[in-house]
């Protein structure tokens, strides 16, 4: 019971209904070891923030399949930051065209995973984002 | 130290990170349950429990948003299980309870029950005590999915719901002992559902059989009169079966008046500080036992435990004998 679990919290900001890949990663990163939060659809950016906060967890993922990520995305990083959690990695999965990708990591976010992503290289980055932040 | 100074003065993100090192019971945690100790005591506990998809958490959610309108603030503890294989755990109950986001006299914690069978994580009775002390006046507490045996959250909380749905089993599951034996109040809840009455009257048959009443009645035109065990009536609480529809909000008015009704009884009758002081010896032995253990484990050279195991694995003693040699050996 001395290993400190890594938590991690799942969501799915804004209003498209598919939530079968945020299922998918739940699943992996549980069978990794991981605390995964599940909160479900359609969350406000203050909903996930205040679920981050309320969870202390390491970690954010964020599924959008919407196109809404230019939106979305910034505001959540935004309000982590206005919550004193500075140190909460934010992942994001789902469609991403390529272009967006490299602004998406200027603003802070971690990673990026499209369709087809091996779960195993999700989890080895979490992991490896993670041992980088004081307990 | 810090943190708990926070926490005291309403800081919620230290409260999500003391609750992080209390869950992890590392010894920042351990010092600031201690610094919050004498603050504490104010909350009611409520449990709820009961098998899993019978609608606790949408219970919970219910429960939390009628307090709320009551002007006293909420937190909940959901426990889920952790995997046994892999230690990992996937935390749902948040997806009932969106209705509470936004409100600030509002905390939900997910918990994973990492390891522990009795429907509550180890931690989980320290993450209470860190949410009384941080003034939460009512602490909702939503077990593991429970079973028949998961009862230790009646032994941490003053008043314990035991939730059932309609259709899950006949009177003769409820005449076993176990999760129903430890309700203070007994839900019905997707009591929108047939089988209802089915379940409320195998419900109340076992009450009955548990709090025999003096009856009085008619049988073939005269009057007969039965008496009941030797259960004394007075101050005795009887728990109350109630049918609520969580996705609707049916019946909560009705449970959150039965759970005032109970909190007042226990007061009255002492049984509030009674319960507290069960709960309080039971953790005493716990630490006792950890701290001579840990202490007692000090002073003994590892090669000597190792030495006693294998004596034990090629069966030369007995666990007990080994154990006793260990001890007596050392004195």
């Amino acid at each position: 019971m001395t290993e400190r679990k890594i938590r991690v919290l799942v969501a799915k900001p804004g209003l498209d209904g598919h939530d079968r890949g945020a299922k998918v990663v739940a699943r992996a990163l549980r069978d990794a070891g991981m605390e995964v939060i599940y909160t479900g659809l359609r969350q406000t950016p203050e909903m996930i923030a205040e679920a981050a906060l309320q969870e202390d967890v390491d970690v954010v993922g964020l599924s959008i399949l919407s196109g809404a990520h230019m939106a979305l995305v910034p505001r959540i990083l935004e309000l982590l930051k206005a919550n004193g959690q500075t140190h909460v990695r934010v992942f994001v999965g789902g469609i991403i065209p390529d272009e967006d990708v490299p602004r998406l990591k200027e603003m802070g976010v971690t990673g990026v995973y499209g369709p087809g992503a091996p779960t195993e290289q999700i989890i080895a980055e979490i992991r490896a984002a993670v041992s980088g932040v004081a307990a | 130290m810090e943190l708990a100074q926070s926490v005291l003065k309403g800081d919620r993100l230290a409260l999500a990170r003391l609750l992080s090192r209390v869950e992890n019971d590392t010894p920042e945690g351990r010092q600031a349950l201690d610094a919050l100790f004498p603050h504490t005591g104010r909350a009611h506990l409520i449990g709820v429990t009961g098998a899993p998809g019978t609608g606790k958490s949408s219970l919970v959610n219910q429960l939390a948003l009628g307090i709320r309108k009551q002007g006293q603030r909420v937190a909940i503890v959901a426990v889920d299980p952790s995997s046994p294989f892999t230690g990992g755990a996937v935390l749902g109950d948040r997806v009932r309870m969106r209705d509470l986001s936004g409100d600030s006299g509002v905390f939900i914690r997910s918990m994973a029950s990492r390891g522990s069978l009795g429907g509550l994580a180890a931690t989980t009775a320290a993450i209470t005590q860190v949410f009384d002390a941080a003034g939460f006046e009512v602490i909702l507490i939503e077990t593991v999915g429970a079973g028949q045996s998961e009862v230790d959250i009646a032994r941490l909380a003053h008043t314990t719901i035991v939730v059932e749905a309609p259709g899950l089993g006949d009177d003769i599951q409820a005449i076993k002992a176990g999760i129903l034996e430890i309700a203070d109040i007994l839900v019905i809840n997707k009591a929108d559902r047939p089988g209802v009455e089915t379940t409320e009257r195998a419900l109340k048959t076992m009450l009955e059989l548990a709090h025999p009443v003096r009856k009085v009645f008619r049988h073939h035109g005269q009057v007969m009169e039965l008496n009941g065990e030797t259960v004394p009536q007075e101050g005795l609480w009887i728990p109350p079966v109630l049918r609520t529809v969580a996705t609707d909000g049916r019946g909560i008015p009705e449970l959150l008046e039965a759970i005032a009704r109970h909190a007042a009884h226990l007061r009255s009758n002492g049984d509030w500080a009674r319960r507290e002081r069960a709960r309080f010896q039971a953790e005493f032995d716990l630490r006792l036992q950890e701290m001579l253990m840990e202490r007692f484990l000090a002073n003994v050279p590892a090669q000597r435990l190792e030495s006693a195991l294998e004596s034990i694995q090629l069966r030369k003693c007995s666990p007990r004998e080994a154990v006793s040699l260990l001890i007596n050996d050392k004195n």
